[in-house]
């Protein structure tokens, strides 16, 4: 089962780390906020969703199952 | 040389080396609370430099530990790298070496384990880093007589400025920061004159 | 009949008296009023209320309410229409202690009909929340209302203590006077002692709320209609409205001639709605907005053919909402209007996601923009609207920016904030390009006469303060 990534909007301060590791599936908006899309993330970019989780200052980008 | 000398070399040596580690540690930290970047390198360098170096600090300070108490010379417990004034050897010194030690560990091993953490719990032991480096610096210079005088004692003093330069960097920018509720007020006041393309771009930073 | 209302001002006596003898009305499943009292009497009157529906019928189970909540198909009234037994149920599943909360806080400008009903008709909605209580097994009962309502809602209760209707005590809170005060994350914060600022979800409040405990939010309208449920049947409750979206509801009607709360069947001809309470000269609109704040223009030839009902509504973009029915006068400009109203709804953003923050203010400037005058406070400047115009891009920004909010707060204002501007720039577009050659088509200026139609209240929060 696939996870989904989301972003606590509320902890999430732009510092736009998780976009520089995941490009393929975060683009920063025009003020520099994450722009999640809410996909599931595909099995080749698991381990980079993985890192992008845990590089988060904030800790505002979670994975959640399914 | 003999084997006890070297090992008293190692333990001086990886403890300025710890001491360079901590300074640029806690430097990084305050740059990513900040969202601040280093000239050329990504966002996520900040964050993976102030991580990877505390790890490193960490080695080295334990190699800086074990060596001290391999040494023979002078008789340190193995036990006095965490335990407080454990050490017959300039007991207070030592002491506060093992205090910051114990802060380092606490630190770290919160961050490692942070996404079971609570937020604020995690914050508050975090910012022990701004006793923790005062607490190594004094150990540094009180139980090191290296740091006392020449190269080493500019080194130390360089550290120091370092950190002062990047705490008052913090409290000013924390004081200009908006709290919440006032944040809003200040966004749409900028937008009472008509506002061009560039400023459409702009964002008040939180 | 299809309609029955009762004006704020105009259909109570102002001083505490009427029959001295309450007469029983029989409820007939198609008749109104229903959650609203009949005309004649006083309000909040205990002894009318118990003549008209007797002491509430506690069930002595959980799962009887829950059960003929689904039946009877009630969703709830304070805008979000999910349906109620479902919510009911989640919590009265849960284990350990319950919270419910009667949500009075009618935290939008355009509504009224919650302070009125719990000025008129409080304890048909205290009877609710005891019987909601008791279906989910609620141990701690909260009502969260308007500052203003207190006295009256405190009064009511001590006289139901003195009567011993309720099972458990009642705590009152006021809410502050913001837009987001009664978003259900930020209620619970609220009673939880903090600013009344949204959280994020999940957990929902029903898995994690006061304290951490399960909590039930539900709007004070929704618990008056179970209490009339629980009463007089799911069959007798679908004795009005649409198969899909039965039963009346309340409505916050404006017209030129003025706001009433009418209670109308569901489904109900919009076109009969603004009649009801207009002469001639309010039925003379140019667009009416549906919904609230967070809803939608419509442009007054298609209301007129749409029913109150969001099966006939959301193909159109609309949505019933709190119920709020605002039928613009066609002297008045709607760009404006709706300038003035983005402008609040940014004032109003809680200041704690990016997008949000950023998006909202941005927006309302360009809105403002767009009717040729700048924000300055509360109200627009350049009363004269002299052909300033407004840059090419500002449409295409503001589409933009409607996008890039919806979905990416932890609450639903930025969605519901992009929806408002977006019908504006569709249903207005007209207005936008004449306002662009320096005209418009209003009669009456909301930019200089110092009352705008659509109701906003002063000032804008700046401290922490103003969120408790």
């Amino acid at each position: 089962m696939a996870d989904t990534l989301r972003v606590n909007p509320i902890a999430c301060s732009g510092h736009g780390v998780c976009a520089e590791l995941l490009p393929e599936l975060i683009a920063l908006d025009e003020w520099g906020y994450p722009i999640i899309e809410g996909r599931p993330v595909p099995p080749s970019l698991d381990l980079e969703a993985r890192r992008a989780v845990a590089a988060c200052p904030t800790l505002a980008l979670k994975l959640s199952r399914g | 040389m003999s084997n006890s000398t070297a090992f008293w070399y190692a333990s001086r040596a990886t403890g300025v080396v710890a001491l360079l580690l901590l300074t640029a540690v806690l430097v990084l930290g305050i740059l990513v609370n900040r969202q601040g970047r280093l000239p050329g390198l990504p966002r996520f360098a900040v964050t993976s430099l102030h991580r990877n170096i505390s790890l490193l600090a960490v080695a080295f300070i334990a190699v800086h530990v074990l060596t001290a108490v391999a040494d023979t010379y002078v008789s340190i417990p193995l036990l006095s790298g965490v335990v407080p004034f454990d050490s017959g050897y300039e007991r207070l010194w030592l002491g506060l070496g093992a205090i910051s030690f114990d802060l380092m560990l606490a630190m770290i091993i919160t961050s490692l384990v942070r996404g079971r953490l609570n937020r604020v719990l995690w914050r508050a032991i975090h910012l022990l880093a701004y006793l923790c480096w005062p607490v190594a610096f004094a150990h540094s210079i009180g139980s090191s007589h290296d740091l006392q005088h020449g190269w080493l004692l500019y080194l130390a003093i360089v550290c120091a400025l370092a950190v002062a330069a990047a705490i008052i960097w913090r409290l000013a920018s924390a004081a200009r920061q908006l709290p919440r509720a006032a944040r809003v007020a200040a966004i749409l006041a900028r937008h009472t004159a008509s506002h061009g393309p560039s400023q459409a771009r702009e964002r008040i930073p939180r | 009949m299809t309609m029955a209302s009762v004006d704020e001002a105009a259909d109570w006596p102002t001083q505490p008296g009427g029959p001295t003898r309450p007469v029983r009305v029989d409820q007939a499943a198609d008749a109104l009023p229903r959650v609203l009292p009949p005309a004649a009497g006083v309000p909040g009157d205990l002894r009318a209320h118990l003549s008209r529906h007797g002491r509430p019928p506690y069930q002595g189970g959980h799962g009887r309410l829950i059960q003929a909540a689904e039946q009877a198909g009630l969703t709830g009234r304070g805008g979000g229409a999910f349906p109620v037994h479902r919510k009911l149920a989640i919590v009265a599943r849960a284990r350990g202690r319950k919270v419910i909360v009667a949500n009075g806080a009618e935290s939008e400008p355009a509504s009224r009909k919650d302070a009125l009903l719990l000025r008129v008709a409080p304890h048909l909605v205290l009877d609710g929340l005891q019987l909601a209580a008791e279906a989910i097994g609620a141990s701690e009962a909260h009502l969260y209302l308007h500052p203003g309502i207190a006295p009256e809602v405190a009064r009511a209760l001590r006289e139901r203590k003195a009567a011993r209707l309720d099972r458990i005590g009642v705590k009152l809170t006021e809410a502050p006077q913001r837009f987001l005060a009664g978003q259900e994350s930020a209620l619970v914060n609220r009673l939880g002692g903090g600013p009344a600022v949204p959280t994020f979800v999940p957990p929902r409040v029903s898995e994690r709320g006061l304290g951490g405990a399960p909590t039930l939010v539900q709007n004070v309208e929704t618990l008056a209609h179970l209490a009339l449920i629980a009463r007089y049947g799911p069959h007798w409750f679908r004795g009005l409205g649409t198969p899909e979206e039965p039963g009346s509801m309340l409505t916050t009607v404006h017209t030129e001639d003025g706001t009433h709360v009418v209670e109308a069947e569901i489904g109900t001809s919009l076109r009969t709605l603004i009649a009801a309470k207009a002469n001639a000269h309010g039925l003379d609109c140019s667009a009416v907005l549906i919904g609230g704040f967070h809803g939608a223009w419509l442009p007054a030839a298609k209301a007129a053919t749409l029913t109150l009902d969001n099966k006939a509504l959301q193909p159109h973009g609309a949505a019933l909402g709190a119920g709020v029915i605002a039928a613009l006068p066609a002297g008045r400009c709607g760009l404006i209007e709706s300038a003035l109203v983005a402008r609040y709804l940014a004032a109003e953003s809680a200041g704690q996601c990016g997008p949000c923050l950023n998006g909202l203010p941005r927006m309302a400037a360009a809105l403002a923009e767009l009717a040729g005058a700048e924000l300055a406070g509360a109200e627009l400047a350049g009363a004269e609207l002299a052909g300033r115009g407004h840059r090419r891009q500002v449409p295409a920004d503001l589409k933009r920016w409607a996008g890039l909010v919806t979905g990416r707060g932890a609450c639903t204002h930025p969605d519901g904030t992009a929806r408002f501007v977006r019908s504006t720039l569709t249903v207005f577009a007209d207005e936008i390009a004449l306002h662009a050659r320096g005209q418009c088509s209003a009669t009456q200026c909301s930019a200089t006469s110092r009352t705008p139609f659509l109701p906003l209240p002063p000032g804008m929060p700046t401290t922490e303060d103003d969120w408790i």
